[in-house]
């Protein structure tokens, strides 16, 4: 297949309709965006953004410099360094090339770099395996990178738009991470409504690194030696910034509304049948369809059962979201991935809304649960376990003090 | 979409210095920094800036110049300056030069040449950053330099052995004691040579030493002058990590050369020339010194039996006198001295 066959998409004045996958739909973005610095490396199963990419320029379709580095530890430095000089710049990973490339993703934050990685998630093999699992991109929480989990193509090719002005942002200048479930959302097509250029360009303005631009006409030292002096201000910053994004975040939202005509409520999560829940299972990226299938049929039975799919987890929205799960007779949390001898033995998120109820005056049971690790598929029947297994706390009242593995051989 | 006009990227113009008094007397490297007295790697800074001049940027991996450079509040650098990562020096520049074209060529930004220097000491660019200096020196669209200081140990963590450690040599991590009298057992890698022999598209590799402040100086202007990526590897005395009086540095750069174990040689396109005593040695014209005369001035080699010196000559003699290419290229005819002393 040649590169002109093999472009579905097409940028016109009006809005248009394509049928993408995930990744594509980031690739898009990323034309959109004007992207200047592009760099990849190979793994399954983001690659397939770039691929596409390189499609795309290969077409004549976008204009960025595409550099194919020599390791995931390059790939996130050029694209560091690029951004330090002003330019846009996009990169990505999944798994262990996610790991590679860990020594330049601790280091972005504080350069204070609004890069854009997107990571395919994918287990951390060995022992191979090419599926889904979250402990890729989780690894790099607590560094100060804006973190998003998408569920969708669409949300994909909006949250990229909406991730660049957040990030590009002088109150926030954070890199941030765009997490898409590897296969479930990476390989699989929707039909995705592709924007004129023209409400990108009004909704992302260019990216102005002001006097902080590494370039001849202004000359700083960027990254001194600071040592225990100056450390301390400088995380501090940081930690300002990564305050500041909640409010950007809601801005560019809001913006985002105005122009595209599309509305993500909340941007920080999503409720699915909360109004009348009286348990509800929370969790991240596409786990929302097999959950958001069982609902509709137990709703169908009668019972009362909700879903919260967390979209920001860097900036976490624990006011909001510690207020609505406070209400529920029990939430059950569902991670896809683990966070072996952590409390409880469960997974990283389950600790996260742990930690985001204790603020609450009310405090319902948490079961926690961990699937669909390594990809395995979360089925209809573990769905309704899960349920079950939280409708049971709710009724006893108390939290179980372990936690469940779903699917999984004894 | 790319025409070659919109594509190339304009080059400085920077003339050779035609001796040390035609030096620029403008200096960008200054006060503000906290180097040992006598640090080689100090001057090479110096040199490197004074030749690029001020439209220049450069970014630095972590090591001696890094820490004992920019300590927070102060900074030795007129011009902008940025860390990079232990093995990032390759990825720096890339990730710097490529940004300015992007820019450039999309009219984001004014066209005009920037010099991109990205610097790395042993450990760092020769042995952890190796490979992104190769990839960089393939991505013949950007143009930059990467230039290797070599103090030849991991000198900022206190003096590590690395692959450009000379053999023998007493560092923390190979320290010689009654049992073990050579710890570290690698020859010194042939870094510049490699990565002009297996990068044919880069157009400029050099080896230098401070030594020669003009020599030096010109080569840095060619690597920036010529376009594509660019690498110089230079041969940096260190007092602390090499033991020695902090005022024989010069000195010791010099007796590199002259004994032979530090040949100075350019690429430039394709073209190999021998250049200052290395030039003489190879012709004839200089008689290489004995090793004895740099190894016994420092202590890093205090421990050496006539047994160890004697086996340092020998690989020396046989660079110059069995090397396909002398002092360059390894290849011989036969297998030279492959056994150590016991
Ligand atoms: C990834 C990583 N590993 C280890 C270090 C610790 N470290 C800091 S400087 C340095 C030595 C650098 O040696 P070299 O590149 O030869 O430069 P020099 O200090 O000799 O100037 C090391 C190992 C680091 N900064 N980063
Ligand atoms: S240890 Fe060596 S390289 Fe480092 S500052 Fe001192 S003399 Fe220079
Ligand atoms: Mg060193």
């Amino acid at each position: 297949m040649d590169a002109e066959t093999a472009t579905a998409v097409t940028v016109a004045a009006a809005e248009q309709e394509a049928l993408i996958s995930g990744s594509e739909a980031v690739a898009v973005a990323s034309r959109l965006a004007d992207v200047d610095v592009i760099t990849a490396y190979p793994i399954r199963p983001y690659d397939t953004m770039m691929q596409y990419v390189a499609k795309q320029i290969a077409n004549g379709e976008q204009d960025a410099e595409y550099i194919v580095a020599e390791s995931e530890h390059s790939q996130f430095e050029i694209a560091k360094h690029a951004s330090a000089v002003g330019a846009r710049a996009l990169c990505g990973s999944s798994g262990v090339g996610w790991c590679y490339a860990f020594e330049a993703i601790a280091v972005t934050p504080a350069l204070r770099l609004p890069l854009l990685a997107m990571v395919g998630n994918r287990a951390l093999d060995d022992p191979g395996a090419f599926g889904t699992e979250h402990n890729d991109a989780l690894a790099a929480r607590d560094l100060g990178w804006m973190h998003v989990w998408v569920d969708t193509a669409q949300e994909a090719l909006d949250v990229t738009l909406i991730a660049y002005r957040v990030a590009e942002d002088r109150r926030v200048f954070l890199p941030c991470a765009i997490s898409t479930d590897g296969a479930f959302l990476t390989h699989s097509q929707a039909l995705v409504k592709i924007p004129p250029r023209a409400w990108v360009d009004e909704f992302l303005p260019r990216y102005d690194r002001g006097d902080l631009r590494f370039h001849p006409d202004n000359p700083i030292t960027i990254a001194p030696q600071v040592n225990e002096d100056w450390l301390m201000e400088i995380r501090r910053q940081t930690d300002q910034a990564m305050r500041n994004a909640r409010g950007v975040l809601e801005e560019a939202y809001r913006d985002f509304r105005r122009i595209f005509n599309r509305d993500y409520g909340n941007p920080f999560f999503e409720e699915y049948y909360t109004d009348d829940a009286e348990i509800v299972l929370v969790g991240m990226g596409t786990l929302s369809m097999p959950v958001k299938v069982v609902i509709r049929k137990l709703r169908a039975e009668g019972q009362r059962v909700g879903f919260v799919r967390v979209r920001w987890f860097r900036p976490f929205d624990y006011e909001r979201l510690g207020g609505l799960l406070s209400r529920f007779q029990a939430v059950g949390v569902v991670d896809r991935d683990f966070s072996m001898g952590s409390p409880y033995n469960s997974g990283v998120l389950a600790n996260e809304i742990r930690a985001t109820l204790y603020g609450q005056p009310k405090q319902p049971p948490v079961v926690s649960f961990i699937t669909g690790l390594g990809g395995r598929e979360v089925t209809i029947p573990n769905v309704r376990e899960m349920f079950e297994h939280t409708r049971k706390a709710a009724e006893t009242g108390a939290s179980p003090r372990d936690t469940l593995w779903i699917g999984v051989r004894a | 979409m790319d025409s070659p006009e919109l594509a190339t990227m304009p080059l400085p113009v920077l003339e050779p210095i035609k001796g040390v008094k035609k030096a620029p007397l403008e200096e960008y490297f200054t006060s503000g920094h906290r180097t040992c007295q006598g640090c080689e790697s100090a001057l090479v800074m110096k040199l490197m800036i004074k030749a690029a001049g001020p439209r220049t940027v450069v970014l630095g991996s972590t090591g001696c110049m890094y820490v004992a450079n920019t300590t927070y509040y102060s900074t030795p650098w007129v011009v902008p300056w940025m860390h990079t990562q232990l093995g990032s020096s390759g990825s720096a520049a890339v990730g710097t030069a490529a940004g300015y074209r992007a820019l450039m060529r999309k009219g984001k930004i004014k066209k005009e040449p920037i010099n991109v220097i990205s610097f790395c000491g042993d450990i760092g660019g020769a042995d952890m950053g190796l490979s992104a200096i190769s990839a960089a020196l393939q991505h013949v669209d950007y143009n930059h330099l990467i230039l290797l200081y070599d103090n030849e140990s991991a000198a900022n963590t206190d003096i590590q052995a690395t692959g450009s450690t000379p053999y023998g040599a007493v560092t923390t991590f190979s320290p010689t004691g009654p049992a073990k009298r050579i710890f570290h057992t690698r020859w010194k890698k042939n870094t510049a040579a490699m990565l002009a022999a297996g990068h044919p598209e880069c157009r400029y590799v050099a080896t230098v030493c401070a030594s020669y402040a003009v020599d030096f100086m010109n080569r840095v202007r060619r690597a920036l002058t010529i376009g594509g990526p660019t690498f110089i590897h230079s041969f940096d005395p260190c007092p602390k990590g090499w033991d020695y009086d902090p005022m024989l540095s010069h000195e010791l750069g010099e007796l590199a050369v002259l004994t032979g174990i530090w040949p100075l040689f350019e690429v430039e396109d394709h073209t190999l020339r021998l250049y200052g005593k290395s030039k003489a040695i190879a012709e004839g014209r200089q008689k290489r010194l004995p090793v004895r005369d740099y190894l016994l001035k420092q202590g890093r080699f205090a421990h050496f039996t006539e047994d160890d010196i004697d086996y340092f000559q020998a690989k020396i003699d046989d660079m110059w006198t069995q090397w396909l290419i002398p002092g360059v290229l390894p290849f011989a005819a036969e297998v030279l001295n492959d056994t150590p002393p016991a």
